[in-house]
């Protein structure tokens, strides 16, 4: 293998399995803060209850996702060094104010709220979950912040010897690619941590064990998860859809499959890109519906592959393709799912219905593959380019860092992220099934 | 402006080194100390609460060196790639091993994590004092700016040596036995019965073999930087530093209880400083062509970036200490039985 494609895979095996677990703890800090809310405003200590069960599961995932965290700032510097040196100046910013503003705050609190229930007051209590769940919505901000400066710079200049000079800070941050980005990112956050508590919930359920605590997960989830499942459709997925046709046109031709240039482009819903023949082999396609969620016109011209020279194409269409319509997929069901939960919840009949608490409960690992498809479809998107326009990926790696070394590292990590899965699964396994009940 | 973000980043290595320091000293030592399974908890639960915000510092250390001197880090971290996928290992290992220890109450359980805890608790120390040695030594910067270190060559200190030689080694033992001399102190300070006094006899001896190692690394340092004498020479009001260094360590001799480890971390600030202090305005000095070194001036960011970054810096660490001194405020005095 040569040195790039092991540093690619080297970034994305790590960043893959890291980003497993913030997109659970960002999320469930939104939720444990409801709980506590619930918890203050009633006085029940049944709400107590479901905070402090969920503060363990939250525990577990937040140590999972610091440990695997720390790798992925170093790895700007150990496997990219050419694009830190070039870029650092500017993403270097957003790096930095993460771990001043929001590693500090998010991590202080957390020890108060895990550790100090005792030696304080509900409210300060309160207080504490508030701080762990907004340094982690912050820490989201610099990490899509610096995600979205290499997907659609602004603020720079280019110096005369290749480095990257931040030319306004206000550039950075408030980058208009951003904003969309953003919130839908972390509504999707919010989506994964009410599949996941809706699915304990029902699980208790269907086992009929801690059922006052089930019908507390599966309703916070199903209230949660439907509002949200319908915030990643829109507005949040359709806007940053734009953010990709106007800034990215030939990563959205690449995603969508589009070989030619049409009007009225079809949208396909399932199909294989044949990258021998530049077309996609057995298409189930909408008429003109591209063209229409794009430009809002049905006979509006949509750019192709062919409209770009293919040294400016990702380089992986197929996996861009596929991992794009996974997300769109199964965010698609998600909103099936959750307004079908959500009218029965209505109804107050989900607690016994047996085939939406069995959906509910199957669920889980759904939400994890559409995040994981949204973020290969954002990064295998913006190949062949690092930062978008400015530094093509290969120009980017740790020159003096020979493929044999990378290569001895991403086995290490693999042999250290198995035994780390496993031991996660196993512990949350242990305090889902001790449950809430306190002895 | 190269020389304020020098001296921040200077700043937030010293709080790195005797915050985490102290935890990863108590993880050195509590096997050795600890006895039973509550004194243990109770070592634990002396570290629980801060850990993971000592640790921190040195994200957030490393964040400030990345957009300060974006040169350096891009250098420095792909030149030390190796010994640093090391040490990213065993912070994963010793996070998991505090937070997983407690979940489960069982003989093989909880002294797996006890040994894991310890064992890489006590090999970072040894790597950071490694990666100090390397920094003080030098390395061998090309004409692009990059370097590759093997991780040992033949253990001499010339133009030809790896990451580990006779050097980085001996700094390496005394990076060791300085922070477990730190973390016995703050088990001494932290916790009370036979545990106690376990740490404060352990901090007694520790202290004669930091004694012996200071003054052997300083006369090493001095011998094989010239670059030390050169700073020292130039502005010898730098003397204050090793005269801090100097005063933390009496203090650590005469004192037990807060006192004693605050003695410790004058002693940790004081030669962290003496050793940025003789290595300025270098920040990562060649072994071979001394024009190749990376300096404050050729290794910083543009000069808008350095100056807009200190105005939501200096906000944004004045709220992070307010943390911290709250945290420490609420987990103020000794654990209580476990």
């Amino acid at each position: 293998m040569d040195a790039l494609t092991v540093h690619r895979l080297h970034f994305a095996f790590t960043v893959t399995f890291h980003y497993l677990f913030p997109q659970l703890t960002m999320g469930l800090a939104l939720l444990i803060v409801v709980l506590k809310t619930m918890a203050l405003r009633t006085g029940d200590e049944h709400y107590h209850r479901a905070a402090r069960f969920w503060a363990k599961i939250f525990a577990i995932n937040f140590a999972v996702g610091v440990v695997t965290g720390i790798p992925m700032e170093f790895q700007f510097g150990t496997n990219w060094a050419r694009f830190s040196k070039a870029a650092g100046g500017v993403i270097g910013q957003t790096l930095a104010m993460e771990g001043v503003f929001s590693f500090f705050m998010e991590s202080s609190f957390l020890g108060l709220f895990l550790w100090g229930e005792k030696r304080l007051s509900p409210r300060a209590h309160w207080v504490s979950a508030f701080l762990v769940f907004a340094g982690s919505w912050l820490s989201g901000f610099f990490i899509v912040a610096t995600d979205a400066w290499m997907q659609h710079p602004t603020g720079y200049l280019l110096a005369p010897d290749g480095r990257i000079l931040l030319e306004s800070l206000w550039g950075l941050l408030l980058n208009p690619w951003l904003f969309w980005q953003y919130l839908h990112n972390m509504i999707a956050a919010v989506v994964t941590a009410s599949f996941v508590m809706a699915s304990v919930g029902a699980f208790y359920l269907l086992s009929r064990i801690h059922e006052p605590f089930g019908r507390t997960f599966v309703r916070t989830g199903v209230i949660a998860g439907t509002i949200c499942s319908l915030l990643m459709l829109f507005p949040t997925g359709d806007q940053q859809g734009k953010n990709i046709a106007f800034q990215q046109p030939v990563t959205l031709a690449a995603m969508e499959g589009l070989f030619q240039t049409v009007n009225g482009a079809p949208l396909a819903i399932i199909g294989q890109p044949d990258m021998d023949q530049r077309r996609l082999d057995n298409p189930l396609t909408v008429p003109r519906a591209l063209s229409f969620l794009t430009y809002r016109r049905w006979e509006a011209e949509v750019k192709g592959l062919d409209a770009f020279p293919p040294d400016t194409w990702p380089d992986n269409i197929p996996l861009l393709y596929y991992s794009y319509h996974i997300m769109v997929g199964l965010g698609t069901i998600f909103i099936a799912v959750m307004v079908l939960a959500a009218i029965q919840l209505a109804r107050g009949a989900i607690y016994t219905s047996r085939p939406i608490l069995w959906t509910l409960m199957l669920a889980l690992p759904f939400p994890y593959i559409a995040t994981t498809a949204g973020w290969i479809t954002a990064e295998v998107g913006r190949q062949p380019w690092l930062i978008y326009g400015i530094l093509r990926t290969a120009e980017g790696t740790s020159a003096r860092v020979a493929s044999g070394s990378a290569l001895f590292t991403l086995i290490g990590f693999m042999g250290i992220y198995t035994v780390l899965g496993i031991l996660f699964l196993f512990l949350v396994h242990r305090e889902i099934d001790h449950g809430p009940e306190e002895a | 402006m190269p020389t304020i973000w020098f001296c921040v980043v200077a700043v937030m290595v010293a709080v790195y080194v005797v915050l985490d320091g102290f935890d990863l000293g108590a993880g050195i030592l509590h096997p050795f100390l600890a006895k039973t399974d509550a004194e243990r908890r109770a070592v634990l639960a002396s570290i629980g609460p801060v850990w993971d915000g000592n640790e921190v510092w040195l994200l957030a250390g490393g964040g400030t060196l990345y957009f300060a001197f974006p040169a350096l880090y891009a250098a420095g971290f792909s030149g030390f790639y190796l010994p640093l996928m090391m040490v990213l290992w065993l912070l994963i290992l010793r996070g998991i091993s505090i937070e997983f220890r407690n979940h489960i109450d069982s003989p093989v359980w909880q002294p797996l994590w006890d040994a894991v805890f310890c064992g890489a608790s006590a090999l970072l120390a040894i790597f950071f004092g490694a990666a100090l040695g390397n920094v003080v030594r030098g390395v061998p910067l090309d004409a692009s700016g990059y370097f590759f270190l093997p991780l040992w060559t033949d253990f001499s200190t010339g133009r030809n040596a790896g990451i580990l030689d006779w050097y980085t080694v001996l700094v390496a033992v005394a990076a060791f036995l300085a922070l477990a001399e730190h973390g016995a102190l703050w088990i001494a300070y932290k916790t009370q019965g036979e545990l106690e006094r376990r740490a404060r006899r352990a901090a007694a001896n520790l202290w004669w073999g930091v004694l012996v190692l200071v003054v052997l690394i300083t006369l090493a340092s001095f011998s094989i930087q010239p670059h030390l004498k050169e700073s020292f020479g130039l502005r010898p009001w730098g003397y204050v530093f090793p005269l801090v260094a100097v005063l933390g360590l009496s203090m650590m001799k005469l004192f037990s209880g807060l006192r004693g480890f605050l003695g410790s971390s004058v002693f940790l600030t004081g030669m962290l400083t003496s050793v940025v202090f003789g290595v300025y305005p270098l920040v990562l000095p060649s072994n071979g062509d001394p024009a190749l070194s990376l300096t404050i001036d050729n290794a910083a960011a543009a000069p808008y970036g350095l100056s807009v970054g200190l105005i939501w810096f200096i906000p944004g660490i004045a709220l992070a200490a307010s943390y911290f001194i709250y945290t420490y405020r609420s987990f103020a005095g000794k654990v209580g039985p476990q």
